[in-house]
């Protein structure tokens, strides 16, 4: 079913695996904390470090490019419909077409991650950025602070939440992604997935998914913290 | 402290304000916005600016602290020219308060007054007790208040953080622009009576833009009314509605100017007859009240006299309606004695 | 850029195959979204309309678009096993929560004062939830719906992996349609999702009652982000 990309297939102990991996039950607990470590715990890392390394690429790329297209207007219509036509690529084609280019390493697997990354996070930065309220604006104008004070002092905090949203949103898209990269062989959780399409062991299937689901939902959650951490008036509300 | 000759930033104390001949022209359009506008306002001085709208009062304030470019002519601080100076420098030196108040909101109070000492490199300690000093004189708790967000305060809280706020680093001038437009009108006389409170006690130079008459007879020092950009009249509230400087002026103070007066004057401006054996018979009223509330209480009580009380209720004197009637009469007797 | 031309060659010599797939494709998804609305919308305008569950329905939209959509199809294959069903299944998942939640946000946001003008009136609960709140309603519920459809049209391929069939089959293909066929699917795959959105937007159009129709943007929950990749 799967082209020759994929690894060869793990077949954990088959032989000498218990009844419920025998009969390849659904899932077989026994089999999943025995392995965990020598099968999972490594994917896990290759994962958190392809999604970290992706966001925090893509974060600098549109970050700048926002901070550009705030002070010039043409720029944002460019960059947009660059960005939007990357995410437009599905990607499955995205990673194979990129192993001709950059080889059957992480540098594809990554320079695609990092261009699903571009268009949420450039246009929430844009957006957040723009919705300032303009009589804070024009008080900080006011009141003598230069332009690089009033975006570093007013524009760019008022502007977070926003921005928080974008890089919430960012990460569980790559962290999603991030197992269909396995497809061209650089690990994260998808392997195991891609493993146990060829072996069509069950607990695999199920063990990976719900890691990689977990993973996201852990994510999505630390970052809603971060979010309420970095952004204390935006609970404040009249006595 | 005058700048003029130091060349250092504005600070401290009060400053002069003038206009020579300041002009606004936008480009594409025939006539002008501000049109050799020339004023001079005393240090301490609350100076409105009023007329009706597209009179040019806002866009004269803004070419203060150069938020709109001049055309032409000068503005002049201390005698020297808003032009020679950085313009980071004159806007750290001049206060601004505008309606929509803009307070940053996520900066606590104490962040959003310290804003403009932080820039100028105060140390923390000095800026704290700078922000609970000023919270004290417009009237909110330090103790309370200074960590809180703007959202946590009703349109009138705010709008007081935005006055000490624009007052934090001693700015000498200060530019108010509408600024209890926003607020419901029993909420906006308290602040008016804050301010003037205030101003009493740090007596900067304050211009202040209005559409509002009352606001202005009773804010003002002194009053330039402005219509299509041109200055109209320049005079104090009495004199202004004494003797209007044309039927525009006259129009536009209202009809009622005569009973306005009154509003501007209480008993304790007026010599007051010695009380006599019918005195105690009289309504009485105390000598704060406006000539204008005790006209119309000697009205709705259908007497002619009343007595006149001192803070601790001991009767001063007694006054007649005549005298008050006289004042705003054709004989245009000057009120103060 | 040579890649690029053959693979609009290849469209052009197979289109027998790409309709074929494209079929699939399309009746893989329209199952998903159908199974979807039947669940999700139903169930958003009740709580909507009894304004309850706000807690559960919005945060339900937060939790489903975190979900990683392999993942949920692997699940499936473990649990479910390989074949259309169960693809189906993981589609269905990903798919209901944003529709849940926009038609929760779209009833329970209705202008309460045409609401209460209803029951003034006398119409009994039912009556205004189909006359007065559902109408007001559709336009969200069916940008909710929008989203989500583009999100499967464009998730589907990943359903090749487990055997679903659709246009992901020429692309996990490589060795046999080769890279211009993974360009050629990819360029079939964009188009499908771009057509779907514009299907959708069409009908959002029309099925927005006169009056609330107004000039601009159509409105919408999620962030703008069209074509979600898989």
């Amino acid at each position: 079913m799967i082209s020759l990309i994929a690894q060869q297939p793990v077949i954990p102990e088959f032989e000498r695996g218990s009844e419920c991996v025998r009969e390849n039950k659904q899932f077989c607990s026994d089999w999943f904390f025995d392995n965990f470590d020598r099968v999972f715990g490594p994917r896990v890392v290759e994962h958190i470090e392809l999604t970290a390394i992706a966001v925090g690429i893509g974060f600098v790329i549109a970050f700048t490019a926002a901070l550009i297209a705030y002070n010039r207007g043409w720029f944002e219509r460019s960059f947009a419909i660059f960005a939007a036509f990357l995410y437009t690529i599905p990607s499955l084609a995205f990673f194979q077409l990129m192993v001709p280019i950059t080889g059957l390493s992480r540098t594809s697997a990554e320079i695609a991650l990092v261009s699903y990354t571009l268009l949420i996070l450039f246009r929430n930065t844009l957006t957040g950025l723009q919705e300032v309220p303009e009589d804070a604006r024009m008080a900080a104008r006011a009141m003598g602070l230069t332009q690089g004070q009033i975006l570093r002092r007013v524009e760019l905090p008022l502007a977070l939440p926003a921005i928080m949203a974008g890089i919430r949103i960012a990460t569980v898209t790559t962290i999603s992604l991030a197992t269909v990269a396995a497809f061209i062989g650089v690990g994260g959780l998808g392997q195991p997935i891609f493993n146990a399409i060829q072996s069509g062991f069950k607990t695999e299937f199920v063990a990976a998914g719900l890691l990689a689901v977990l993973l996201a939902l852990v994510a999505d959650a630390l970052l809603v913290l971060l979010q309420r951490i970095l952004t204390p008036w935006a609970r404040a509300r009249r006595v | 402290m005058t700048t003029a000759e130091t060349g250092e930033p504005l600070g401290g104390g009060a400053a002069g304000l003038a206009f020579v001949e300041t002009t606004k022209v936008y480009p594409g359009r025939n006539t002008a916005a501000v049109s050799n506008l020339t004023l001079e306002i005393r240090a301490s001085e609350i100076c409105v600016l009023i007329g009706p709208s597209g009179s040019g009062k806002t866009t004269a304030m803004q070419m203060v602290n150069r938020l709109i470019p001049m055309t032409s002519g000068d503005i002049t601080i201390d005698g020297r020219s808003i032009k020679s100076l950085d313009q980071t420098e004159l806007r750290r030196g001049i206060g601004y308060v505008f309606q929509q108040i803009g307070l940053f909101p996520h900066m606590t109070v104490e962040g959003n007054i310290g804003t403009v000492p932080r820039l100028l490199g105060w140390p923390k300690d000095r800026v704290r007790a700078r922000a609970r000093e000023l919270l004290e004189l417009v009237g909110l708790d330090p103790d309370e208040d200074l960590r809180r967000y703007p959202s946590q305060f009703s349109g009138g809280q705010q709008q007081r953080i935005g006055v000490a706020r624009a007052m934090a680093a001693d700015q000498p001038l200060m530019l108010m622009d509408e600024p209890f437009g926003a607020v419901d009108p029993i909420a906006r006389d308290r602040l008016q009576d804050d301010f003037l409170r205030l101003h009493a006690e740090v007596p900067k130079t304050v211009v202040f833009v209005t559409h509002d008459i009352d606001e202005a007879i009773k804010m003002g020092h002194r009053i330039a009314i402005l219509r299509d950009g041109e200055l109209v009249q320049y005079d104090t509230p009495d004199r202004i509605l004494a003797e209007p400087a044309n039927e525009f002026v006259a129009d536009f103070v209202g009809a009622d100017r005569g009973l306005k007066r009154l509003r501007v004057w209480t008993l304790n401006d007026l010599e007051l007859e010695p009380a006599g054996d019918g005195a105690a018979a009289l309504p009485t009223v105390g000598e704060d009240t406006s000539l204008r509330d005790a006209l119309s209480l000697m009205l709705v009580e259908g007497v002619e006299r009343l007595t006149v009380l001192d803070p601790s209720g001991a009767a001063k004197g007694t006054v007649a309606l005549e005298t008050i009637t006289r004042l705003i009469g054709p004989e245009k007797r000057a009120v103060e004695v | 850029m040579q890649t690029f031309v053959d693979a609009i060659q290849f469209l052009f010599d197979n289109l027998g195959l790409i309709w074929d797939k494209t079929v699939e494709h399309l009746a893989l998804s329209g199952a998903a979204v159908g199974v979807a609305m039947a669940i999700a919308i139903p169930l958003g305008v009740w709580l909507g309309h009894l304004h309850r569950g706000s807690f559960l329905a919005i945060n339900v939209s937060n939790v489903g678009r975190a979900l990683p959509s392999l993942a949920v199809i692997s699940i499936g294959l473990g649990l479910l096993g390989v074949g259309f069903l169960n693809v189906m299944v993981a589609l269905v998942i990903l798919a209901a929560p944003v529709m849940l939640t926009n038609a929760y946000v779209a009833v329970e946001q209705v202008d309460p004062d045409a609401v209460r003008a209803a029951r003034g009136m006398g119409m009994r609960p039912l009556q205004t939830l189909l006359r007065v709140e559902l109408p007001l309603a559709l336009p969200l519920i069916f940008a909710g719906i929008r989203t989500a459809a583009v999100y499967v049209v464009a998730t589907a391929p990943l359903a090749a992996l487990a055997g679903g069939g659709g246009l992901g089959d020429i692309i996990v293909n490589q060795p046999t349609y080769g890279p211009e066929g993974v360009v050629a699917g990819s360029i079939a795959i964009a188009l499908l999702a771009f057509a779907t959105d514009g299907v959708f937007a069409l009908l959002q159009h029309f099925v927005t009652p006169r009056g609330l129709r107004k000039r601009g943007k159509e409105p919408r929950l999620e962030p703008q982000v069209e074509t979600a990749a898989a």
